[in-house]
């Protein structure tokens, strides 16, 4: 069965017709062609897949594409404007953040999420006091990225580059 | 296979839309129900989205209590002002589960709803009584690390995964249901089964039974609540054996606690034994010690999960020390 659904996808609207099983995942890569968003596990095991979704970041392999009609996505593409990158990619370069960079559109929607997340001043599983203010320590940044795997293991350079972005 | 796709506008309308289908499931954050589409271990023929439907909001209730919409994104409770100030154990145990970008998809309702995460329920190519009814199950004599403890049953051993169900169980929560002979409140701690001999069934709600919202009722000025979750990394993984833990202490006696453990059985276990020992006591180690083991004179270890038995024991202990910390 088919549903016809509109998306609004780095700034471009975009209308297609989709399977009711097809996800957001593969409606955003095979129909709008938006190959930022990458399939690793295909589980929300992962990460790779995260786009940001009505302005917040979520995984998109078990989201289906029919539920989301309307909804705004931004890719790892649409966060830099033309040429110039986004102030979390510049860190995630300046940072060496990635190898394969297979990870890397997923890591980055996630860093700029939890920057927002930061600044809401919603707490994480380690912030010690949940009602006072929160910092993009080492630890923060490390649960709060946790939804992100790198199978380069480039950690060390993506908490790097997600505090120089809360800076 | 394909399958008819609805949006409901309204409570009542999900639940007519579901009302006298077999092959029907309400479809929310989508987090487990499309994992399990994929994983063909459900064929519904509809699809009934009820994530857009207007249950999502956080209310205060007039006797101080909090009303959860069933549609609330995990994100957006655990973030709520007063369930952070209130409700520690229940902001804890929301951000203990899955990762942030999961959670701004995943609901009350479907949170929990969400299936075991049993490695052979979710293997088509297994036998398992809780997928296809008199199968077997292939967990007995195999992989059991994650698997129960208490209450299970010889024909299922499962766990049910969910922290935040925990916290709730801990909290006394209510579970307003929206079904075909209309609304009821069934307690949180009577929402989920244990597995007896119809390991299929993990709730006692019917097909078109929908959650509407979960009540919790206030906490008494000077109760003092957390939430510890051990698993096998720091972050992003199911509980091995979580304990959700609220207590009130009045010069050194121990007047109100409540003791709920996850990892361990087929629903959010209420540890009443202990709750019993304590209750009325002075607080100090040795008191703690006799409660729990109470608890777990009960235990019925299996070949591979033996170790929950002093992980459970350690960390309900080490919960009650934390919380009466400091009371006299
Ligand atoms: C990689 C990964 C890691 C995870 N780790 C954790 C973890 O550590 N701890 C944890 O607790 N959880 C964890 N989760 C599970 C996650 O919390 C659940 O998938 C999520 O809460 C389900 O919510 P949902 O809204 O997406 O539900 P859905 O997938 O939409 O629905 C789940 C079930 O609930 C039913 N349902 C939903 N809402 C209602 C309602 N209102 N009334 C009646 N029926 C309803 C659906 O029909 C379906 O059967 C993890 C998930 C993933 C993918
Ligand atoms: S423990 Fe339960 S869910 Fe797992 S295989 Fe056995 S019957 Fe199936
Ligand atoms: S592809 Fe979506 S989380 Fe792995
Ligand atoms: S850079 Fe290769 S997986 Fe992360």
């Amino acid at each position: 069965m088919d549903g016809e659904i509109e998306l609004r996808v780095d700034g471009r609207r975009r209308r297609l017709r989709v399977d009711t099983r097809t996800t957001l995942l593969d409606a955003l890569r095979d129909g709008v062609g938006a190959l930022a968003p990458k399939k690793g596990c295909d589980h929300g095991q992962c990460g790779a897949c995260t786009v940001l979704l009505d302005g917040r970041r979520a995984i998109t392999c078990l989201a289906l594409a029919v539920a989301h009609d309307g909804a705004e996505v931004t890719t790892a593409e649409g966060l830099a404007d033309g040429e110039r990158l986004h102030p979390v990619q510049e860190a995630f370069l300046e940072r060496d953040a990635l190898q394969c960079g297979f990870c890397t559109p997923g890591q980055v929607c996630s860093a700029v999420g939890v920057l927002d997340e930061l600044a809401a001043g919603h707490p994480s599983a380690v912030t010690a006091d949940l009602t006072g203010p929160v910092e993009a320590t080492d630890d923060e940044v490390r649960e709060r990225m946790s939804g992100n795997l790198c199978r380069c293991g480039a950690y060390v350079g993506i908490v790097a580059a997600v505090r120089d972005g809360a800076r | 296979m394909p399958f008819d796709y609805r949006r409901a506008p309204d409570p009542e309308s999900a639940v007519a839309a579901a009302t006298g289908w077999s092959g029907v499931a309400f479809l929310a954050g989508g987090t487990n129900l499309v994992d399990h589409l994929k994983l063909g271990l459900v064929a519904p023929d509809v699809l009934v989205d009820i994530s857009r439907l207007p249950l999502d909001a956080v209310d205060e209730l007039p006797d101080g209590g909090l009303r959860v919409g069933a549609t609330v994104r995990n994100t957006d409770l655990a973030a709520h002002p007063v369930v952070r100030r209130d409700y520690p154990v229940l902001a804890r145990a929301v951000l203990s589960g899955a990762s942030g970008q999961i959670r701004n998809l995943a609901t009350t309702g479907g949170n929990l709803l969400q299936r075991t995460r049993c490695v052979y329920f979710q293997d088509i190519t297994t036998p398992c009584n809780k997928r296809e009814p008199g199968t077997g199950c292939s967990a007995i004599g195999g992989y059991t690390r994650h698997h129960a403890i208490l209450g299970a049953s010889a024909h299922c051993v499962a766990t049910h995964p969910s922290d935040m169900a925990v916290a709730m169980a801990a909290l006394d929560a209510q579970v307003a249901v929206l079904g075909e002979g209309g609304r009821r409140v069934v307690p949180l701690v009577e929402l989920h089964r244990l597995p007896g001999d119809e390991p299929h069934r993990d709730t006692v709600l019917s097909p078109a039974d929908l959650i509407t919202w979960v009540d919790l009722p206030p906490l008494p000025p000077g109760t003092r609540s957390l939430y510890r979750k051990v698993r096998d990394r720091a972050s992003f993984a199911f509980a091995l054996v979580s304990v959700a833990a609220v207590l009130r202490v009045e010069r050194g006696v121990v007047r109100d606690v409540r003791i709920a453990l996850g990892g361990v059985a087929h629903k959010p276990w209420r540890a009443r034994r202990a709750e019993d020992v304590l209750r009325g006591e002075r607080t100090g180690e040795e008191v703690f010690r006799r409660a729990i083991d109470a608890e777990l004179a009960g235990a019925a270890p299996l070949a591979g999960n033996g170790f929950k038995v002093p992980l459970t024991r350690n960390l309900v202990v080490s919960a009650l020390r934390e919380l009466s910390r400091g009371e006299r």
